[in-house]
């Protein structure tokens, strides 16, 4: 496919600048129970939704952080010194025109090309927590596809929204899920209707301005009945010095047949802790499929998982994390069979750099009595410095015969003889390692959207630059 | 305070009522004991929520019921030397009946002119007291059991001292057996090998119980140091009654150019854990980790397993299978560890679970944390069933399902124990594993 590459350079320095913040609706720094009932009030929740704010609350308070297994650098995160809701204080804005200049800018420099705006079907960004720009396309409207943020989603569509809202990701799910539970704002609703193949994947750019805001958006994407739907997210944010909070809930509802695909390219400022809870709901013949790419952030924690609850459920994670100086990327992924003839896919690639660390986590669960179902894990991780660090922890339960479920993970470095090779070409040692990485992921991103999988390779170039010689 | 202490059964004669009276060791083994007590006390009992105990059943870890040993009649010992049946073959022996040292079969005179020390316990405490304070239990329970190690360690009042001197290679296997005699015992079977540069030795362990439905505990731990060049080979043939709580800790400590090989064969207790720690501290240190479990009605074998690569240019090659029939359960938790500058290190890691019933369940877990650079590792774990097509292909020579069946596990399980490279004990570890079939 011919590309113009120039009109989707992202360029990571381009991020690295803030306007001043002029926001009307400010929750103040520090979770309270105050603070909730004030998020409340100013989204004019529904009572359902206040009762479900203040559990995720007691339940955040109550939870343990789950340094037990995960990074102690958990602790680092001060909550109090956390803003949790601001807004800008107007309505989402329908067309382009009525977006502020300011934050148009933002987005110019963020490199989102007015030629992606045509290609793609609709695009909802967040600017802080409240999506400052809706705007879906109108054929995809007339399909009768809803694409609106999550706050209007539950406004005007709640007797979609209340059914599944909460119900792949309880609220106890985990310490983070809660919180976001309690403090969630932004986001998007989608609904596609029984039959529906969207063509174009949805995009949505999420970004975090304000200093030590955290962003917790929550996202319901719900394809009905042999529909088939695209999500694509990705992330910059401006560097800031005190730490970042961002912890969101993405639920999937894969119907009958239906096909969800959901790309994010992360690349949150080094300072971010990108704590993120993410699963979906495959039902019969319905497959459900994350492609997960993380390259910025502090620390993220992330395991994008799939429940196949029909027979013939399809989970599938493709996942490339790359680890430079300062950063942890602890990702992976969860499968969790629940019906017969389910099969799930998991292949993820790791590139540490310097210090950086990176972590597979995975979870394969078989319960008794079910038959014919197939996992197959992928694991591998590519060291370039003798700094460098890699785990993998993968748990695969299994029972009862008529399942095959088979692991493999292995740990390389770029071999000496590729680099004198490519050396030998003219190449720089930098220029030959920086292809040797592109390579070890390029079966991956291949899969991707190619205005994705050319960003990507910019970005794994800008995280080589440096890390050799 | 741990909950095993406040445990209200613990009354005397109890294990948890502590060492009473220590035994006749010197004062610095009874300063260690009770330090050790103290330690044990004040560990946590495990939790399942405890990264090292995940998916294990630590509710049968239940110590209260379990007794200091008791004595043993003259026909318990009779009974104990006619039933101590393993290797034909073997350089020397020692039998154990609730930790009390039966019989031993020393080395040949030659052997010990050579400098082959092989004596109980209790013995070397004194007579090598030197060498046993280096190296017993110098490397921390890593993996999880740091409790029950510190209650060994309080409570340990026999086992094996073997010392292999520089370049004396024994030809035969020495032999050890731990009999469990007596309902509610409790035992802490403890071998410490010592090899020296380019010393070679081959021993198996037997673990069995008198009675094969008499429940007891049993925590041991070994301690295998293979010295420069050495080549040591370790088999454990677990087959304790089906009610019998087991724990054992082994740590390898593998020097330059040295090579290690253990195998563990899980057939018995009710639940079973093991921990094997490989530590590889010399260059051209290398260390071969092999399991085999067969686990029907409620059995749980629970292997925790870390190949520690602390020198550059090592190597490690870990290979479990396990066999599950009935509703029992099997976790495998293994790590490899590739430790800061210790480059070159080629490490590997294999586990298959072999599924025989729909109520069977296998964990696994494998492991990697590589801080080091111009490594190789890779690691697989895969479950599945017998193969429909190969079963029909023996069913259409004539054999019936469960014959075939039984063919195909223990062919399966075979690869493990062909890596052993020793035919004697091969043949006898087949046997075991028919016996249990057979049941």
């Amino acid at each position: 496919m011919k590309t113009d590459t120039t009109a989707i350079d992202i360029d990571r320095g381009k991020g690295d600048f803030f306007y001043p913040e002029a926001h009307v609706r400010d929750a103040g720094t520090g979770l309270s129970e105050r603070t909730v009932r004030y998020i409340s009030d100013v989204k004019e929740d529904p009572d359902w939704v206040r009762e479900f704010r203040l559990r995720g609350l007691k339940t955040f308070l109550e939870k343990p952080l789950p340094t037990h297994w995960a990074s102690k650098d958990l602790e680092a995160i001060d909550f109090a010194k956390i803003r949790y809701y601001l807004a800008p204080g107007t309505e989402p804005k329908r067309s382009w025109d009525e977006v502020p200049d300011d934050i148009k800018r933002t987005f110019e420099r963020l490199g989102i090309p007015e030629q992606e705006r045509k290609f793609l079907a609709g695009v909802e960004a967040q600017f802080d927590s409240e999506a400052v720009y809706s705007n879906i396309k109108k054929a995809v409207g007339e399909q009768g596809v809803i694409f609106v943020g999550s706050t209007e989603g539950l406004k005007h569509y709640p007797e979609i929204f209340r059914k599944w809202f909460g119900k792949v990701i309880p609220i106890a799910d985990n310490k983070f899920s809660a919180l976001n539970s309690a403090v969630f704002s932004g986001g998007s609703f989608i609904y596609v209707p029984p039959g529906v193949k969207v063509k174009h994947p949805l995009q949505a750019y999420f970004r975090i301005n304000a200093e030590n805001f955290g962003q917790f958006e929550r996202t319901l994407i719900i394809a009905d009945e042999g529909s088939e739907v695209t999500y694509m997210e990705g992330c910059t944010a401006p560097k800031f010095n005190t730490p970042t909070l961002h912890s969101a809930v993405v639920e999937l509802i894969a119907l009958k047949g239906a096909k969800i695909q959901y790309i994010t390219v992360q690349n949150w400022a080094s300072n971010v802790f990108n704590l993120v809870t993410k699963r979906g709901l495959a039902q019969e013949n319905a497959e459900v499929k994350w492609i997960d790419c993380n390259i910025g952030s502090r620390l993220t924690m992330k395991y994008p998982s799939v429940i196949m609850k029909g027979r013939k459920a399809r989970g599938e994670v493709l996942s490339i994390a790359l680890a430079n100086d300062g950063q942890h990327q602890d990702t992976g992924a969860k499968m969790i069979h629940a019906a017969d003839e389910t099969t799930s896919n998991i292949v993820s690639k790791s590139i540490s750099i310097g210090k950086g660390r990176a972590t597979y986590r995975g979870l394969v669960h078989v319960p008794k009595h079910l038959k014919h179902c197939k996992n197959n894990t992928e694991c591998d991780a590519l060291l370039i410095n003798a700094t460098s660090r890699t785990d993998t922890y993968p748990a695969i339960t299994v029972r009862g015969t008529g399942n095959a479920v088979q692991h493999e993970a292995s740990v390389s470095q770029v071999s000496a003889e590729q680099i004198f090779y490519m050396q030998q070409r003219g190449l720089t040692e930098a220029q030959a390692m920086s292809l040797s990485v592109n390579g070890f992921v390029n079966d991956l991103v291949r899969q991707f959207p190619m205005e994705y999988s050319v960003e990507l390779k910019r970005l794994i170039e800008l995280e080589m630059e440096g890390s050799v010689g | 305070m741990s909950s095993v202490a406040n445990h209200e059964v613990a009354k005397s004669g109890s294990i948890l009522s502590g060492p009473a009276e220590f035994r006749e060791f010197p004062d610095w083994f009874r300063d260690q004991q009770r330090a050790a007590w103290q330690q044990f006390e004040s560990l946590p009992q495990p939790t399942r929520k405890d990264q090292a105990w995940r998916f294990a059943n630590v509710g049968l870890l239940d110590l209260g019921p379990f007794k200091i040993s008791s004595p043993l009649s003259e026909d318990d010992r009779k009974n104990i030397l006619k039933y101590s049946s393993g290797l034909d073959h073997y350089a020397a022996r020692m039998i154990f009946g609730n930790d009390q040292l039966i019989e031993r079969d020393v080395v040949s005179d030659d052997l010990k002119r050579r400098g082959v020390i092989f004596q109980p316990l209790e013995r070397a405490i004194v007579e090598h007291a030197d060498l046993f304070r280096k190296y017993f239990m110098s490397t921390e329970a890593a993996l999880g059991s740091a409790k029950f190690a510190a209650l060994h360690k309080a409570l340990v009042s026999s086992g094996t001292f073997l010392f292999v001197p520089r370049g004396v290679e024994i030809e035969q296997p020495i032999e050890i057996f731990h009999w469990l005699r007596h309902d509610d015992v409790s035992i802490f079977p403890h071998l410490l090998l010592v090899t020296d540069e380019l010393a070679k030795v081959t021993v198996i362990e037997h673990f069995r119980s008198c009675n094969r439905t008499a429940p007891g505990f049993a925590c041991g731990v070994n301690d295998l140091i293979a010295g420069p060049g050495a080549k040591v080979t370790y088999v454990c043939a677990q087959n304790w009654a089906s009610n019998v709580i087991a724990l054992q800790m082994n740590s390898t400590t593998v020097d330059h150019d040295a090579s290690a090989m253990s195998l563990n064969l899980h057939l018995g207790s009710r639940y079973s854990r093991f921990e094997s720690l490989s530590r590889l501290i010399g260059e051209g240190g290398r260390s071969d980790l092999l399991a085999v479990a067969v686990a029907k009605h409620e059995q749980e074998f629970d292997a925790r397993t870390l190949q520690d690569h602390v020198s550059p240019h090592t190597a490690s090659d870990l290979l479990y299978k396990n066999a599950l029939d009935d509703r029992a359960r099997t976790i495998f938790g293994g790590l490899i560890r590739v430790e800061p500058h210790a480059h070159f290190a080629d490490a590997y890691q294999k586990v298959r679970n072999l599924l025989l019933s729909d109520d069977a369940e296998a964990n696994s877990m494998p492991g990697l944390e590589i801080l080091a650079d111009n490594v190789r590792c890779t690691h697989g774990a895969t479950s599945g069933q017998i193969e429909e097509d190969q079963l029909f292909y023996l069913r259409s020579r004539g054999i019936p399902t469960k014959a075939a069946q039984r063919l195909l596990v223990t062919g399966f399980l075979d690869e493990v124990i062909q890596r052993l490279n020793h035919s004697a004990i091969a043949t006898h570890l087949h046997r075991v594993i028919e016996e249990k079939f057979a049941a």
